[in-house]
């Protein structure tokens, strides 16, 4: 059973990277690489929790209320945050990489701020988490339902959007014309697409995405303890993108493939913490494997978006 | 006739001393092809690129059907269905045709990029066009590219197309199936704008000529009313004497000897197969051919850019009576030629260091005593590009697109005249004297217009990026010059001045070769002209001698497969394939 419990366990906790990956894919086929997902996940995680805490202090016991609210206010955290980076590097041309490093360090930060706050009485936070761990009560000895079906809402919403952004990105018009904005933006300019637009939006909306990550990580795989381990998770999510080669439909089992090999030190007996930090290590030499692969290969279609990182003004030759 | 376009005092400016246009006004009528005029950098491009919604104007109105309009961005261009065809092609690499051409329509109903790839073909196949609308755009040739793009603006129903240089990369073919396409749009009552400097163009498809000349409207005429040179009169503003100074060559000798080169492409095929010939110092050889028929491969193949697959590279380097020098070789090198009996003394007596010291040859060898016998013959296959380099042989490739080979956009001209001899001196610092001085003096004696010479090269328009990359590598005195379309894109001026440039090269006993594209200019400026078709030779001839037939027919003579279908409409198979 320990193989089932191990599978049930990497599945639960792909969720975190799967989010934070077709966050970061949306932002990316935009041309955005924004290496402030750290930071926009600890900032979900923290407003999400924060929300939670309010509302179980106001005595507030409804279900539905108590999962909406807390996800909401992540969004608007996370979208914010995706506002902020949008901002800085759209509309004040900052550069890429500078603005996604100083979002980590504000988020993890600002999350710190806000848990600390309510340090002191933060242990209600965990009475709601049974709600977002298995709303539904499903439970069992079958292998099937222990795998499959025991995992919390946040879990299949994650795969959801996974899919949904892999349909969206190659099957339709948006998708097309965001994927033209991150290739080559002088031409989706030329031929009409609001860059811009398409820049902001899709920021936005993947740092929101990734922020549900957070809100995930706390209150399911938790259990509602806060624990500074989301900047970790950020960055592996960000390796995840590399190592799925952008494409949401991969990050699914992807992210399963981290998910287990993150946590496959607690079912190996008998080794050393220095041995257990090692396996932790092995998602990020899988993704440098992947690159070394696709880079002799060479294949156009395993590149990243070509402009990413780069910003688009309109009147520069 | 009604104004499709009317454009009122139009003045644009890049920085404070850049006026790319000043006070313009032109019209185009409906129904009519406009053919605009001017040298390099007198503001064709930015004047067109303004009403496409590229740029925006700092002064003046544009008027679309007779109504004023604000183009802000190429969506409200596409809005007034005014359509622009780029210089530089505006396609995403990774996705296909159909894709491409799908990319910012916002027609109703359900997204299919199945449908769309349909109407592409049928579209193609009612102008004459060859496409296969599921081909990613980077595995296309150029003037596949080109195709895309043109039909992209037909697809979207542009009644106001701009073409800017379109002709500049096709086949004589293709341009003749494009003007078809203009014309049968010209019957459909939509207004078109040909940018061109090929004067026969301007003449055959145009029914008025705009000129333009350092960014003001000089005129507007009537083709029928006008001559070639008349229009390049008034291009230059003063005439341009079309001759060019060829002298004979002074006892030319064999620098480089190609003895069965093959050079493959990037597909594996060869692209270069079991070509000899030589090339002489002191001679201009110009290289004829249908782009895309091995001309880059070739040279690149000498320049050690790409890998030779079989046969030789014979550099004969003018060493005779010249002395050694420890730039190129060590002492153990030297000791070991003087056992060959490659040096003698100035006195003529064969050089022997047997028995000598090592600083008494390090003496002779700085006080130049010691020369070299003969020519030495070097064989290039296996040596590094840099090597090669340095041994002076400059390849002066100006490609399709300026900026990606040779010069940094980002960086100034001083920084790109130093990028090649950063490797000399001993200092950890840069020298930046003798980079600016180079740089000041290609800017005033090729004319370059530029802000200063800090202005990153990227900034500058086209023809002045190509004056820049060509002057420095003239000013490396090579002994072997190639040079592949260093006047393409460049205006009749600064085109002499390129050839002039080359002439000087030949009399100072350098072997010049010169890939070019207009058969006058091959015919008027090259010694010897040798004729690429298919990748191999297809006849090295006199060029004082031969006629511009003759040489046509070379060219044709071995067409490749996929040259002769490009001519035909796509058979039924391929038809097939698409649906």
């Amino acid at each position: 059973m320990a193989f089932v419990s191990f599978l049930s366990s990497a599945i639960r906790l792909s969720a975190t990277f799967l989010y934070g990956s077709t966050g970061e894919i949306i932002t990316e086929k935009a041309g955005h690489l924004n290496l402030g997902i750290p930071g926009v996940m600890s900032v979900g995680a923290a407003i999400g929790c924060l929300t939670v805490f309010k509302l179980l202090k106001a005595k507030v016991y409804s279900t539905i209320l108590l999962i909406l609210l807390p996800f909401l206010a992540t969004i608007v955290a996370g979208g914010l945050m995706g506002l902020l980076y949008s901002f800085l590097t759209v509309s004040l041309r900052a550069n890429q990489n500078v603005t996604g490093l100083a979002l980590t360090t504000l988020g993890v930060g600002l999350a710190g701020h806000f848990m600390n706050g309510i340090k002191a009485e933060s242990g209600i936070i965990a009475r709601a988490s049974k709600l977002y761990s298995n709303l539904f009560g499903i439970g069992g000895d079958n292998w099937f339902v222990e795998i499959f079906l025991s995992h919390g809402i946040l879990v299949y919403l994650a795969i959801i959007i996974a899919i949904v952004a892999q349909i969206v990105l190659n099957r339709t018009r948006v998708g097309l014309h965001l994927r033209a904005v991150g290739e080559n933006p002088a031409t989706a300019d030329a031929a009409g697409v609001n860059v811009t637009g398409y820049r902001y939006v899709a920021t936005i909306v993947g740092s929101a995405i990734a922020a549900l990550g957070g809100l995930f990580t706390i209150m399911d795989y938790m259990g509602g303890n806060w624990e500074y381990i989301l900047e970790g998770f950020g960055w592996l999510s960000i390796a995840l993108v590399i190592f799925t080669l952008w494409r949401p439909a991969l990050a699914i089992p992807g992210s399963i493939i981290f998910g287990g090999l993150y946590i496959a030190s607690s079912y190996i007996k008998g080794i050393t913490f220095a041995q257990i930090e090692l396996i932790k290590l092995l998602p990020y030499v899988m993704t440098i494997v992947v690159l070394i692969f696709t880079s002799i290969v060479g294949s156009k279609k395993a590149q990243p978006p070509a402009s990413l990182g780069l910003n688009y003004f309109r009147e520069e030759r | 006739m009604e104004n499709a376009i009317e454009l009122k005092n139009i003045t644009k400016a890049f920085g404070t001393k850049v006026i790319a246009n000043k006070n313009v006004s032109l019209d185009l009528k409906k129904g009519e092809i406009l053919s605009l005029l001017g040298e390099n950098g007198s503001g064709k491009t930015t004047l067109m690129n303004m009403i496409a919604g590229i740029y925006y104007p700092d002064e003046g109105q544009i008027f679309v059907n007779g109504k004023e309009v604000t183009i802000k961005s190429p969506k409200d261009a596409l809005d007034l269905k005014i359509g622009m065809v780029h210089q530089h092609f505006k396609l995403v690499d990774v996705f296909t045709a159909a894709q491409n051409i799908a990319l910012g329509m916002k027609d109703k109903g359900h997204y299919s990029i199945k449908k769309v790839s349909a109407e592409v073909s049928e579209m193609g196949a009612r102008y004459g066009f060859v496409i296969d609308p599921n081909k990613m755009i980077h595995t296309m040739s150029v003037s596949e590219k080109q195709t895309v793009e043109i039909i992209k603006v037909l697809y979207r129903g542009a009644d106001i197309l701009i073409l800017d240089e379109p002709t500049a990369v096709l086949t004589p073919q293709e341009i003749k199936k494009l003007f078809d396409v203009l014309r049968e749009m010209r019957k459909d009552g939509k207004s078109i704008v040909i940018i061109t400097h090929k004067l026969n163009e301007v003449m055959e498809i145009s029914d008025r000529v705009a000129v333009l000349r350092k960014g003001e409207h000089i005129g507007t005429v009537l083709t029928s009313e006008t001559n070639e040179k008349q229009l390049t009169e008034m291009m230059v503003g003063q005439k341009v004497d079309l001759e060019i100074d060829r002298k004979d060559p002074v006892d030319p000798k064999p620098r480089l000897l190609i003895e069965h080169m093959t050079v493959k492409n990037r597909d594996g095929l060869n692209a270069i197969e079991d070509v000899s010939f030589t090339i002489n110092g002191g001679e201009i050889l110009g290289i004829a051919g249908i782009s895309g028929n091995g001309q880059k491969e070739l040279l690149e193949g000498i320049a050690g850019l790409q890998k030779v697959e079989s046969g030789d590279v014979i550099f004969h380097n003018p060493k005779k009576n010249k002395p050694v020098t420890f730039f190129h070789k060590d002492l153990k090198k030297i000791k070991k030629m003087a056992a060959e009996g490659c040096f003698h003394y100035p006195d003529g007596t064969k050089v022997d260091l047997t028995g000598k010291s090592k600083k008494e040859i390090v003496r002779l060898v700085n006080e130049e005593q010691i020369l070299f016998y003969e020519d030495e013959i070097i064989d290039l296959r296996h040596r590094t590009p840099r090597e090669i380099q340095e041994l002076g042989i400059k390849l002066s490739f100006v490609p399709e697109d300026r900026l990606n080979m040779g010069l940094v956009g980002n960086m100034s001209i001083i920084d790109n005249m130093a990028l090649r001899s950063y490797r000399k001196g001993k200092s950890i610092f840069v020298n930046k004297k003798r980079p600016k001085s180079l740089a000041d003096k290609i800017i005033s004696d090729l004319e370059v217009v530029t802000p200063s010479d800090m202005t990153p090269v990227r900034r500058l328009s086209g023809g002045n990026v190509q004056k820049v990359l060509v002057g420095r590598e003239i000013s490396s005195s090579p002994k072997v010059l190639m040079a592949a379309y260093p006047v393409r894109g460049l205006d009749i001026n600064s085109s002499y001045l390129i050839y002039n440039l080359l002439n000087e090269q030949k009399e100072k006993n350098v072997a010049v070769v010169f890939v070019g594209e207009d058969l006058d200019v091959l015919l008027a400026l090259s010694d010897r002209l040798l004729v690429l078709s298919g990748g191999k030779v297809a006849g090295i001839v006199d060029a004082r001698t031969v006629t511009k037939e003759e040489v046509g027919m070379m060219m044709l003579s071995r067409a490749k497969a996929e040259d002769a279908e490009a001519l035909n409409l796509p058979t039924t198979e391929k038809k097939e394939d698409v649906e």
